[in-house]
């Protein structure tokens, strides 16, 4: 009947699909979602479904889309259908339309498209848009689960986005390397230091990927850290060490460790995420920190970690236990928090046993006593598996801590009175242990087992007690022939594992006490051979002929005693998680302890560092934040050096590079105020903004005058364009002011007032309180010029007295650097001609004509990119308005005779001749 | 990285699935209800399980299962916070996350989970971004939309997704601009039998509710932020200006959102605003049990211990209790043994007690389980850590906001060891108390 109830609603759903409505066909499309989510087959209705994937209406459209990813796989041919639509839409002009279009389209698993795929990859890779190549990223992995063998052409396109610098694309593009070419670590070595400062501006979820992406990156590249610890108490990297120094006697011993500043520089990035709200992004840190930090440092992590115990139960669960594999090697770490892994009464039963693992593994001589009041709460508890692993516990601290043995042993056989059986057993089975690491005085325990051998049920525990009786039978000589009695009688009632032991008991007595035990022996070795369990039968045959002499029996015989009494190592009680460090904290395999689909090994450390310059990116790449960027770290790697006295020579080379570096910072003062990845947090975060900014920009920076110092009444004023994105509203022009006080008093509340027009949008900055006499401040602010030279005027007020400014933006200060190809550049360039396109001869001196002459001059006027040409006649130049974002692309041709063709291609137009005008200026004056 | 979402009910039905691969069949899930059979209580399903070919990565939230199906190694921490923000979403958008919401919504839980998921990563899990992108259900929306033909679905790239501070949308406005921020704290304490603390730590948050225009920059500064131990911070916070100046600076996302979370370590002294004197007595061989309980408060700078709830689970052993409370009603379910009390406000001058009897099964023996106290109330006005904030300063937008600063601690876990007289052992037992000072 159901079945029959779906086919008609089906039906129904495909009238309303072919109606002409809008609202019906919607309505159906929501009905048809339902049955989705339900898992019911809605793959019929592909045909009538289809048909809308080019609905102007976005929720239709958007759950056509959610239909055709779902059953294109079993309707290949019918979704075909829908490719062109897609295709058409990567040529939209809306960066939303053509994401979402490439989203679906690689969400298709039809194999006939992957080439379309491909191209479609390709070109959204070098998309304007960042959320356009983000997209791209993760298409990269749809196409290569669908067909592998794309890989070679998957991994140039990689390639291409590792280099972008949006942190929109570094946690998407990271993420397809992993799953596309996680071993190509050559592809990172240039990016490495991009993605270290990037890092914190990444959304959360590619923090994660990043930072395990590194850590595997990291292990491979640097030398150890862990030298500087050596000689300190329980190093597991010790042994390692020892014969690596061993192999290079000679050079490497003197040496002392130094750190490479990129090993350093990860380190310190990744610190401030320990207090990111993601507890995903929390654990990977401090999973780099175990894995990758001097052992000192690690520390770092522990609170943080502590911390995310008060998270979910589930993130309690991961996280304790990747503590109880660094609690096992590292106890100092979260001894101090050790009050942090006490058990309550509402934690799942999970938690309550990592708890306990925890609270064993970081058990000392100055805290067990503590620990094992605490353990004693545990026992009482109702969770009776709780319990039993309570005791078990107690059983280690009592092994590993030998002050308590004792203690622990009196209070296991206390609790062998408690009336619930399981905590009885678990006792029995853990005293048994114990007993056997130091058989010597305990025949009063033993004793007293025996005695409570027949209110035990439990067969474990039985099997135990008849274990400990038959292996110290010696040391109990009335008793031991007494239980054997006692098990004659109740053999054949008894489980299994009791019967196993009672044979064994009954064959020890035999070969020890043969007088009074031949006869039950026998008896029991009877009854064993016609036992139901053939592996009774098994063993009791086994025992006769090792014990019993008899003609046939061989030479084993004689060995019997010294077969059944051999001394028996003791077993050692460990952590479960002792081997589970031989997998990366924090991931899927160490939480199963068993290696997962896809797990990448973490590699030992390289004994030599590998070539540390493949990291050095050309300086002209680096961007005015990156500059700024490796200076702060020379400052690191000289105070690093002080530590360790003597620098050896590629770090030398390297503060040499830095130094160079800190003096092109020096040259170009204007760039110590543009915001930076790592002072993010001092300044208003500007990240985003700077990706698209292509080159610095180079040339001298104008500074005009807004106020005189002699109409401000001693304020003074100066403005230049920083020509970075404006961080308040990216529609806005940023403009840094410089006011300073040359009166001989102090001048409060500088701040502007009213503004003409009045609808002129100013982002202002924040009203000085008080500026002191000879002092200078440098402020911020943002003015929509709405694309147009007209002036912004505006009141600069202080507490007395308004003073009328206006600033006067050049035309070139309206524009913002836009990052395309050449062959990009020249298909924009054929979308606009015609009356969009304005040009000149010019006439230069020959000594001006080089590109890079020309590119000095025009950046000198106008904020643009330079695009990078293959002919060496041309030089182009890309960039967007700030206000519109309109397209400006300039290029120059060099013709004979030092004449140019300077050519402007734009929409606007008035602004095309105006710049037409400056560039022209610029580049003939010189 | 995710490849499935199935989301089960506590009866073990799969109420949703969706899929972001290929699509994983749904007998994937027995191997999940495996698990739950062998499981005790709900909360005991282990978060992670594999599979022969996958893995299943787990949350259990408003008693839904949200089981992610993953097929190769990721960090497991990675889906496990990534589950709870969906479940944190489906409450933002349809005020409750339950089993009949989500159907009700299925559409629009379908466009939400495909919004944030792509090929199985993240893409958009800010909560303004995704009301943007889709707007939440309201009745009126509804309404309209089945009118005019109107969607709910959003056709421009939310203006978050690609600037820098993508937690805030641009463009907003308010004519009353209001920014609320509650200071939240919890304590968790371990107490002695003897009523000395062993433990006592505090954890708070900050949440705001920022309702302002622009883009505003705010300071929120505090009178002693040494207190706060350990932070973690909403990403829109400067952590540099934090490390250097102990100033919460930010720009704040628009609407409900958690800026801090902290802690108050142990080495400062905290101060346990309320006690509990017990007395629970039960006498070898006989039927009867004595119950005396009688709370009073402490240190609580003259503010009402308000809402106290005490509920405790009691031996197995016991039948039933016939206990007088001097204030407030209680109850005591036989099947459970839990004993509720109602208790209400305290009054200092006249403190609550409840006082009684219990019957115990006839022949048998004296019980020897730890019966558990819960205690939960609140206290209006008072942050426990003492934590005050100094001012609250906001740059780059013209406009006077109204501010708001509310303190309130909550209920952590509070555990209590009970002596029992008359007996020649003594059982430590465990009682969370919880405390919410508003």
């Amino acid at each position: 009947g159901q079945h029959l109830n779906l086919i008609s609603h089906l039906r129904n759903l495909k009238e309303m699909l072919e109606s002409s409505k809008e609202s019906l066909k919607l309505e159906a499309m929501k009905r048809i979602v339902g049955l989705i989510a339900k898992g019911k087959n809605a793959s019929e209705l592909f045909p009538a479904v289809v048909k809308n994937v080019a609905s102007k209406n976005i929720e239709l459209k958007k759950l056509v889309y959610v239909y055709l990813v779902r059953y294109a796989e079993e309707q290949q041919d019918l979704a075909l259908l829908s490719i062109s639509t897609f295709q058409r839409a990567l040529k939209d002009p809306n960066q939303f339309i053509r994401a979402s279009a490439l989203r679906v389209l690689s969400s298709i698993r039809v194999p006939i498209i992957v080439p379309i795929m491909m191209l479609a990859i390709k070109e959204a890779a070098a998309d304007l848009s960042p959320y356009v190549r983000k997209t791209s990223a993760h298409a990269i992995q749809k196409l290569f689960s669908l067909d592998a063998d794309q890989k070679e052409q998957l991994i140039e396109v990689i390639e291409k986005l590792l280099k972008d610098k949006s942190t929109l694309v570094a946690g998407s593009v990271v993420m397809a390397f992993e799953e596309v070419c996680p071993d190509r670590i050559d592809l990172i070595h240039k990016n490495y230091r991009k993605l270290c400062n990037l890092l914190v501006d990444v959304e959360e979820w590619g923090q994660v990927v990043i930072i395990s992406m590194l850590t595997r990156y990291a292990r491979t590249q640097f030398t150890s850290p862990w030298k500087e610890v050596r000689g300190q108490s329980g190093e597991v990297m010790k042994a390692f060490y020892e014969s690596d120094s061993e192999e290079k006697k000679g050079h490497t011993e003197e040496k002392p460790y130094i750190m490479d500043p990129d090993h350093r520089l990860l380190l310190r990035n990744t610190k401030p995420l320990l207090q990111s709200r993601n507890t995903a992004v929390v654990m990977s840190v401090a999973q780099l920190y175990w894995h990758l930090a001097p052992k000192h440092e690690v520390s770092i992590v522990t609170k943080s970690l502590v911390r995310l115990l008060r998270s979910h139960r589930e993130v309690q669960y991961i996280v304790l236990q990747n503590i109880a594999t660094m609690s096992i090697q590292r106890k100092g770490m979260f001894e101090p928090f050790m009050k942090s892994f006490y058990v309550r009464s509402t934690d799942a039963t999970h938690i309550k046993t990592l708890k306990l693992e925890i609270l064993t593994n970081l058990a000392n001589e100055a805290n067990i006593s503590t620990i094992l009041r605490e353990f004693q709460t545990y026992v009482k508890s109702q969770d009776k598996a709780f319990a039993a692993a309570t005791i078990q516990a107690i059983g280690r601290c009592a092994t590993n801590i030998s002050e308590v043995t004792d203690t622990c042993l009196n209070g296991l056989v206390l609790l062998l009175s408690n009336r619930d059986e399981t905590v009885v057993a678990e006792s029995v089975v853990v005293i048994k242990k114990l007993l056997q690491t130091q058989p010597t005085q305990h025949s009063e325990i033993i004793k007293h087992m025996a005695k409570l051998f027949d209110n035990i049920t439990v067969p474990m525990a039985r099997a135990s007690i008849l274990w400990l009786i038959g292996e110290y039978c010696e040391r109990v000589p009335k008793i031991a022939p007494d239980v054997l009695r006692k098990m004659a009688k109740s053999f054949t009632a008894e489980e299994d594992i009791v019967k196993l032991q009672t044979v064994n008991l009954a064959a020890k007595l035999y070969l020890t006490n043969s007088k009074q035990t031949k006869l039950l022996t026998q008896y029991i070795l009877n009854l064993g051979k016609y036992d139901q369990n053939y592996d009774i039968r098994d063993r009791t045959r086994f025992i006769r002929q090792l014990i019993v002499p008899s003609e046939k029996s061989g030479a084993l015989n004689k060995y019997a005693r010294r077969i059944l009494l051999a001394p028996k190592p003791a077993p050692v009680l460990e952590s479960s998680f002792k081997d589970r460090d031989r997998f990366q904290l924090g991931t899927l395999s160490h939480s199963l302890n068993s290696k997962a689909t896809g797990y990448q090994e973490l590699s030992d450390w390289p004994a030599v560092a590998p070539d540390q310059s493949v990291r050095n990116v050309e300086i002209i790449e680096a961007s005015g934040s990156d500059s700024e960027e490796e200076s702060s770290e020379s400052e690191k790697t000289s105070s690093d050096s002080g530590k360790s006295s003597s620098g050896s020579e590629q770090s030398s080379s390297e503060s040499e590079l830095e130094q160079k570096k800190k003096k092109k910072t020096k040259k170009v003062p204007q760039k110590k105020s543009k915001p930076t990845a790592a002072d993010r947090y001092s300044e208003i975060p500007a990240v985003c903004w700077s990706l698209r900014v292509t080159t610095s920009s180079f040339g001298p920076v104008k500074t005009y005058e807004l106020l005189h110092h002699m109409t401000g009444k001693g304020l003074a004023a100066k403005y230049h364009f920083p020509r970075q994105p404006c961080l308040y509203q990216p529609s806005m022009v940023a403009v840094q002011v410089i006011l300073s006080n040359s009166s001989d008093h102090s001048l409060e509340e500088i701040h502007i007032g009213d503004r003409s027009p009045a609808s002129l949008s100013i982002h202002c900055f924040n009203t000085i309180e008080r500026l002191e006499p000879e002092a200078s401040v440098t402020v911020s602010m943002g003015i929509d010029f709405s694309d147009s030279t007209q002036a912004a005027n505006f009141q600069l007020c202080t507490k007395e007295d308004q003073f009328s400014v206006s600033i006067q933006p050049a035309v070139g200060e309206l524009l913002m650097p836009s990052s395309m190809t050449e062959q990009d550049f020249c298909k924009e360039q054929g979308k606009l001609q015609g009356m969009n396109e304005t040009s000149a001869t010019i006439t230069m001196e020959t000594a001006n004509a080089s590109s890079q002459a020309i590119s000095k001059q025009v950046l000198s006027v106008a904020n643009v990119g330079v695009v990078s040409s293959s002919q060496n006649n041309f030089s182009r130049f890309a960039g967007r308005t700030v206000s519109s974002g309109a397209l400006v692309l300039v290029s120059l041709e060099l013709k004979e005779s030092s004449t140019a063709l300077l050519t402007i291609n734009t929409e606007k137009t008035v602004m095309a001749s105006m710049l037409l005008r400056d560039i022209k200026q610029a580049l003939t004056q010189a | 990285m995710i490849h499935s979402l199935f989301l089960v009910n506590a009866s073990g039905d799969i109420f949703l699935e969706k899929h972001w691969k290929s699509v994983v069949s749904r007998s994937v899930c027995d191997y999940f209800f495996e698990a739950q059979e062998r499981a005790t209580e709900p909360e005991n399903v282990p978060p992670v399980i594999p599979t022969p070919h996958h893995y299943l990565i787990s949350v259990l939230r408003h008693r839904i299962y949200f089981v992610a199906v993953i097929q190769s190694e990721v960090p497991p921490l990675f889906v496990i916070e990534f589950l709870h923000r969906v479940v944190d979403t489906f409450q933002d958008y349809f005020g409750v996350c339950t089993e009949a919401a989500i159907k009700d919504n299925v559409v629009v839980v379908y466009e939400l989970l495909e919004e944030m998921l792509d090929n199985g990563f993240p893409l958009a899990t800010e909560s303004n971004i995704l009301k943007e992108l889709i707007k939440p259900p309201t009745i009126l929306r509804t309404m309209v939309n089945t009118i005019t033909g109107s969607t709910n679905v959003g056709e421009q790239l939310p203006t978050g997704q690609l600037s820098v501070v993508p937690w805030r949308r641009t463009g907003v406005k308010y004519t009353n601009n209001e920014a609320y921020f509650d200071v939240v704290e919890e304590i968790d304490a371990i107490i002695d039998k003897s009523g000395s603390t062993i433990t006592a730590e505090i954890q708070g948050v900050i949440d705001a509710c920022v309702k302002l225009t622009g883009m505003p920059d705010l300071t929120l500064s505090f009178m002693n932020p040494r207190l706060l131990d350990d932070v973690s911070f909403h990403p829109c916070v400067r952590f540099k200006r934090w490390e250097a100046e102990r100033i919460l600076s930010f720009i704040p996302p628009d609407g409900n959102f958690r800026l801090l979370s902290y802690h108050v370590s142990s080495q400062n002294l905290v101060a346990i605003p309320v006690y509990v004197k017990h007395n629970i007595t039960f006498r070898e061989g006989s039927s009867q049990g004595r119950f005396d309980l009688t709370l009073g408060p402490k240190q609580t700078m003259g503010k009402a211990v308000e809402s106290v709830l005490v509920s405790s689970q009691l031996p197995r052993g016991v039948l039933n209790a016939n206990l007088n409370p001097s204030q407030g009603t209680y109850t005591f379910d036989p099947v459970t043994k839990l004993l509720s009390w109602d208790v209400g406000k305290i009054n200092p001058q006249k403190l609550p007690s409840l006082k009684g009897t219990m019957s115990l099964q006839a022949g048998a023996s004296k019980p020897d389980e730890n019966p558990t106290i819960n205690i939960q109330f609140k206290i209006q006005q008072m942050a426990i850590s003492g934590l005050k904030v100094n001012r609250l300063d906001m740059y780059g937008e013209k406009y006077k906001p109204f501010k708001g600063i509310k303190y309130m601690t909550k209920a952590g876990k509070f555990q209590r060891c009970v002596w029992i007289a008359g007996s020649d052992r003594y059982y430590t037992n465990r009682a969370s108390l919880i405390i919410v000072t508003s």
